[in-house]
């Protein structure tokens, strides 16, 4: 059992497991310690000293999110002393702070100007020189040196979790600052844009680089035909934007409001999920087949895709050719729907509505593009749409559901489950097993493949046939599995990857969820139960059954691996350098 | 000399890490030998030593940058130190450092475009008897004025 110690805060007794932080002893109590750099499990270094208490009998405050819980000590967590120091820790950080929330992008969600109102700050009576001022413009992820308050949560998170250390504490003293190593741009060195340090810094000083306007331009131009499409984690999360709790499915609010903003169509990046399915698969069964390089590795996530290419570019071929979902959809956006339409081509702007930052990094790719057209025009993040959608006065909680445009609408429910670490690996099964054995399995349920732990490995039986898998999510958890691969000692058929921990519904393009909540609520799960539900309650829940496919096949692609659709649909990667 | 190449033998690199990866902090020390070895640390040397050390580069920029000792850019064949400790700083010995940087034309910390002086500001020396006090390589000059500066430049 368990040993547990108790011990008294402000007075109430409370018990809690040794190793417990008096922290979050504290919220067992419902009583919230504020907190800036702590980032659970990740980045708890007692650094900002927001969280001081007052521990009876020691002098000096402690910093309660790394103070263990001990037997027999009285902790304040409101003492005058603890509330006048507080007090003075933050007026420091906030002395050496660009303030500007009126302008700012994190403003009503940022940690920091929370913490101002909680604790009550009047004014900032220190002034001083302030330490950074560049404001850093890559593809897809900004940095504004003037908001970074030195948490170091980015920089944890990009070594911990991502395994990738782009980001570093350099310098010291008041030259000290959070920042691409060997002060370069992130850009120049081993980052994959996969904007984790974005969901998790506190402020404004990491966000998205700003396309909305860009979007906009295109649906007030009256010449361009435009058209959105939604990636399938984005109606998973969107919600939360506009008030709703974590994990409340938006999908029908999230077509009505694309409509709304004016766009031509709504389309639904599902269907290109079921149709990578399709080619993918058959890409695997042909490469088991026929000896090609395996295991073979999903290449969805462009984030993984940086990743690779930066970090194991001698493993490039084992990488599937499909585009991502977004890179088919596109393409057939300005060839299948242009055609059958008649629409020229050259008039039609595809706006991608993606959870991801990396995916910007995407549609800039050379291979994305056809006759000098890039199959996606521009990418918002779920954070961006959102912001239209506000902008455009568009009163969210209150717009009937709609469903998506015929053509490409929304697919099975094999596709939906995309968003989420496993999905892909779940729905290829689905339909794999079935091409193998030619026969209709009324197994469609892969719970072995769900759920959030960094490593899942699988194996299934299926005519004569033993398909050994496995599925990684997060830098760290790649990097593992990738060792293996680079070592040739990989066991497995085929490795489902995706950048970002949990899958795309933890996307860096997503809503940010503060510390405190992410804690105690695991916004991975959370948001996955909606594709999952989803997924559940679609009719059609393998890839190959979906209607829109057998036309986009008979109509225009002929089969799977087509010469049309590798014309179309499938692309190939270049080994990049670290460090530019 | 040559401007700043980028360096591609890490045999040296591999060599101090294999030597001293055991030891607890190794870090500091695989640094300090690496500097020793090469003059600088430059970013492929700190990303070879954290792929042989199999940790993330990060960290290890992060000590190279938070301790002085360690220079990410190839010095000069000459370091020139002008002493700005108290004694000597008392003695105008900030007047000596300006005239460097004018007669070298470059800033203090920088190092010349040819790579022959780099000029940088120290703590006491130690041998503040000799106030103000400026080191060229193992030279020693004391008791020096601005306009000593040319000739003392002329030697080198
Ligand atoms: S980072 Fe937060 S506190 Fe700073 S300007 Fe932006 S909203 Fe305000
Ligand atoms: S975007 Fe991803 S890889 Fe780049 S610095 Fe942030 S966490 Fe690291
Ligand atoms: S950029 Fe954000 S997460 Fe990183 S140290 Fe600065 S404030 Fe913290
Ligand atoms: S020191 Fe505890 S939250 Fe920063
Ligand atoms: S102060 Fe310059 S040598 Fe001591």
């Amino acid at each position: 059992m368990e040993k547990m110690v108790n011990f008294k805060i402000n007075g109430i007794p409370v018990s809690v497991p040794e190793g417990t932080t008096v922290l979050e002893a504290a919220r067992t109590l419902n009583i919230k310690i504020p907190t800036l750099c702590y980032l659970k499990g990740i980045n708890e270094i007692g650094a900002c000293r927001m969280c001081l208490v007052e521990i009876k009998g020691s002098k000096a405050l402690q910093p309660s999110c790394v103070y263990p819980a001990a037997e027999g000590i009285e902790v304040l967590t409101n003492s005058e002393r603890v509330r006048k120091t507080r007090k003075k820790n933050l007026e420091l950080i906030l002395s050496d702070h660009k303030r500007e929330c009126t302008t700012c992008i994190r403003s009503e969600n940022c940690e920091l100007q929370k913490m101002s109102k909680e604790l009550g700050l009047e004014e900032v009576t220190i002034t001083g020189e302030r330490s950074g001022h560049k404001v850093e413009v890559n593809t897809a992820i900004v940095r504004d040196e003037s908001k970074c308050i030195f948490c170091k949560r980015c920089i944890s998170v990009c070594n911990k979790v991502q395994s990738l250390g782009a980001l570093a504490a350099a310098n010291r003293g008041f030259k000290a600052i959070a920042q691409p190593i060997f002060g370069k741009s992130l850009e120049e060195v081993n980052c994959i844009q996969c904007g984790q340090c974005v969901i998790n810094c506190p402020v404004g000083a990491l966000y998205e680089k700003d396309d909305t306007e860009k979007a906009l331009s295109f649906i007030d131009d009256p010449e361009l035909y435009t058209v959105a499409v939604t990636a399938p984690a984005v109606r998973a999360a969107l919600a939360e934007e506009f008030g709703y709790p974590i994990g409340t499915d938006a999908t029908g609010k999230m077509v009505t409001a694309g409509k709304m903003l004016g766009f031509d169509k709504v389309f639904d990046v599902n269907f290109a999920a079921d149709l990578t399915i399709m080619e993918e698969g058959t890409e695997l069964i042909g490469r088991i087949k026929n000896g090609g390089t395996l295991p073979m590795i999903t290449s969805c996530s462009p984030g993984w895709i940086n990743y690779c290419e930066k970090n194991y570019p001698g493993q490039l071929a084992n990488l599937s050719t499909c585009k991502s979902p977004q890179g088919m959809i596109g393409a057939l956006v300005k060839t299948h729907f242009a055609q059958m339409n008649n629409i020229d081509p050259k008039k039609i702007r595809v706006v991608s509505i993606m959870p991801c930052t990396a995916k910007k990094t995407e549609i800039v790719r050379p291979q994305l593009s056809n006759n000098g057209m890039q199959d996606i025009d521009v990418v918002l993040t779920t954070r961006e749409y959102a912001r239209i959608i506000k902008g455009a006065g568009i009163d969210f909680k209150n717009i009937p559901d709609s469903a998506f445009d015929e053509y490409y609408d929304e697919g099975t429910g094999a596709a939906v489950i995309f968003g989420a670490t496993g999905g892909v690996m779940e729905a290829a099964l689905r339909t794999a097993i079935e091409v193998i054995t030619g026969e209709v399995s009324d197994k469609v349920d892969y719970p072995q493949v769900r759920g959030v732990e960094g490593i899942k490995e699988f194996e299934v039986t299926a005519g004569g046939l033993t398909l050994k898998a496995c599925v990684a999510h997060g830098g760290a958890n790649i990097r593992k599995v990738m060792d293996e691969v680079k070592a040739g000692t990989s066991p497995y058929h085929f490795i489902e990857i995706m950048a970002c921990p949990g899958g795309c519904v933890n996307g860096g393009g997503q809503p940010i969820v503060d510390a405190q909540t992410k804690a105690v609520i695991d916004i991975r799960a959370e948001r996955a139960k909606v594709l999952y539900n989803r997924d559940a309650n679609n009719p059609l829940r393998k890839s190959h059954d979906n209607p829109s496919i057998k036309r986009i096949y008979e109509e225009f692609l002929t089969e799977p691996n087509s010469h049309k659709s590798h014309e179309l649909l499938h692309t190939h990667y270049e080994a990049k350098p670290k460090y530019k | 000399m040559s401007k700043q190449d980028t360096i591609t033998n890490f045999d040296a690199v591999k060599e101090i890490v294999a030597t001293y990866r055991d030891m607890p902090g190794c870090l500091m020390t695989i640094l300090q030998k690496t500097q020793d070895e090469y003059g600088y640390l430059p970013f492929e040397i700190q990303d070879a030593i954290a792929e042989e050390l199999g940790i993330p580069t990060s960290e290890v920029y992060g000590v190279a940058t938070f301790y002085s000792q360690f220079s990410l850019v190839k010095k000069g064949d000459y370091l020139i130190s002008v002493c700005l400790g108290t004694a000597c700083y008392v003695k105008n010995s900030q007047l000596i450092l300006d005239r460097l940087a004018l007669e070298l034309g470059i800033e203090i910390g920088a190092t010349t475009e040819d790579y022959k002086f780099t000029l940088e500001p120290t703590r006491c020396l130690g041998c503040c008897g000799l106030a103000p006090v400026m080191t060229i390589n193992d030279d020693v000059y004391g008791g020096i004025v601005p306009n000593d500066i040319p000739d003392i430049l002329a030697k080198y």
